[in-house]
């Protein structure tokens, strides 16, 4: 224990932070992808047209009912063997990660996408209407912007899980902090303080996206749209 | 000097939840009419205003805009025809995420296409015209009920509506709220517009109306100027209905 300090700053650091930079480039369009997704499934889910609605909740059905790891092996390891005549997808590990993790996510998000959309009052998609509205203007322009309010929380909280599930990246080979991590814990034959390190890592990472998803929505904040008092 | 009629509608059927609601209603407004339906409740006059403005499609009968059978099967024809046939409605339907101003600015910019500026300058014109000058950044949740329905009112007077249809526009108030939304309904009274109005407010729509519209079961039974309707030697369903409000609310008729 005695060149802990050493030992952190010569191999833990310099290896996690190239597997920061790995993690960060798999979170954040998977959490901005996970949120179009969702934001797109969730309005689907209320307003479209039957069959649409139904092919959107058959999604939702799909990704939240199935464990998030075998949905990575089934991008990574079972895609490349399915061809549809000619045409078969073979996807980098990266890119299988952000597919699934954005997909995963997104059905999350539809969740409460869904939830905020249900709890608009119905009288104002009609005042829209009554104003000359398309459904669509006024879904857009009157009820989406209310709902994704009613939805921030759990929306944040799911990009919070994103931070920490992108962890399985590395389970089909991505060198992200976990991957780094495991690497230099097997090398050094130094698991705890690796780890200890590794978690700092993801703690760090979700305090500077608790604050940044504060700053959004104090942002977005409006009379009659705060945060309810606990 | 030839009378222009605004909206018609010719024989009005609506079905809802497997009743009939409207048997068949005909009601005319010429420029500047301003009528008052009347009526018990789950007669049909929610229904009717909903039709007049397509947020109902009629399952019979036609509607007519300036003397233009209206194509219901034709989208941008109902959208063209509820830009100009205004509705208010009793839970007033403000925007919740939009102040005062937006409320009204954001249909100009979305359906009439505005600039952003032209937008909130006529926002301003029309709130100023309904006594909200100093309002006009606040946010629904922080407005009376008075000053919500008067924003829902700027904000179909923005789209330069031929005709307002108002459902209950007080009904939803608290009592000494209510005179604020009449002061702003007599102005348009005054300023010519075309008006048709369900309301429980007996005396102050006989002072104003041109014709009373009593309904009935999904049907007009009777109509007329308020003057014969409830003349003292009248004996109209009309004026039975208004006596009985009257005693509910202490109001004289
Ligand atoms: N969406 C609906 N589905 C089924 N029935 C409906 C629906 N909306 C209204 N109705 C019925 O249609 C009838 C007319 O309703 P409407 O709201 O037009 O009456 P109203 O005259 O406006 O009544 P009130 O004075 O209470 O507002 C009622 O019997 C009502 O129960
Ligand atoms: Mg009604």
């Amino acid at each position: 224990m005695s060149d802990f300090i050493p030992f952190i700053t010569a191999q833990v650091i310099p290896g996690l932070n190239s597997g920061l930079i790995v993690s960060i480039k798999l979170i954040v369009p998977s959490a901005f992808l996970g949120l179009i997704i969702g934001v797109l499934s969730g309005t689907f889910r209320v307003y479209a047209p039957f069959p649409i609605r139904k092919i959107s909740d058959a999604y939702v059905a799909i990704f939240r009912g199935t464990p998030l790891v075998v949905q990575i092996y089934f991008w990574y390891f079972a895609l490349p063997y399915t061809s549809i005549g000619e045409f078969r997808i073979v996807m980098s590990a990266e890119t299988c990660a952000i597919v699934g993790f954005s997909l995963c996510s997104g059905a999350y998000h539809s969740e409460y996408i869904r939830g905020g959309l249900l709890s608009i009052k119905s009288g104002q998609l009609l005042a829209g209407q009554a104003l000359g509205m398309n459904p669509i203007t006024a879904i857009r322009n009157i009820v989406l912007p209310q709902a994704f309010r009613n939805a921030f929380s759990g929306c944040s909280n799911e990009i919070i899980y994103l931070i920490k599930y992108s962890s399985i990246a590395s389970i089909i080979t991505i060198n992200d902090i976990t991957g780094m991590g495991r690497g230099i814990a097997k090398e050094s034959w130094r698991n705890v303080e690796t780890y200890l390190v590794v978690g700092i890592y993801y703690l760090a990472l979700v305090t500077l996206a608790n604050v940044i998803l504060y700053r959004i929505e104090k942002k977005m904040e409006i009379p009659g749209f705060e945060k309810e008092q606990a | 000097m030839e009378t222009q009629t605004v909206l018609e509608a010719r024989n009005i059927i609506k079905n809802l939840g497997g009743n009939t609601v409207l048997r068949g209603v005909s009601i005319a407004l010429n420029k500047g009419d301003i009528k008052v339906l009347i009526g018990p409740s789950g007669s049909g006059k929610s229904t009717l205003l909903q039709c007049l403005n397509l947020l109902h499609i009629p399952e019979g009968g036609s509607l007519l805009l300036d003397n233009k059978p209206v194509n219901f099967k034709n989208k941008s024809e109902l959208y063209q025809l509820r830009q100009k046939v205004g509705m208010i409605f009793q839970e007033f339907n403000l925007f919740d995420h939009l102040s005062a101003k937006e409320n009204v600015s954001i249909s100009l910019r979305k359906v009439k296409k505005q600039g952003r500026k032209e937008a909130a300058k006529r926002a301003e014109i029309e709130l100023q015209r309904v006594g909200l000058d100093d309002k006009m950044n606040l946010y629904p949740a922080q407005l009376s009920g008075g000053q919500k329905q008067r924003v829902s009112i700027a904000r179909a007077l923005a789209m330069d509506p031929e005709v307002l249809l108002l459902d209950e526009p007080t009904s939803a108030l608290d009592p000494e709220l209510i005179s604020e939304v009449l002061v702003v309904i007599r102005d348009l009274a005054k300023n010519g517009m075309t008006m048709l109005m369900a309301t429980h407010q007996i005396s102050f729509s006989a002072a104003l109306a041109h014709e009373f519209v009593f309904m009935e079961d999904g049907i007009i039974t009777e109509h007329g100027s308020p003057k014969e309707l409830l003349a003292e030697n009248a004996t109209s369903r009309t004026k039975d209905f208004c006596a009985k409000i009257a005693e509910l609310t202490g109001e004289q008729a």
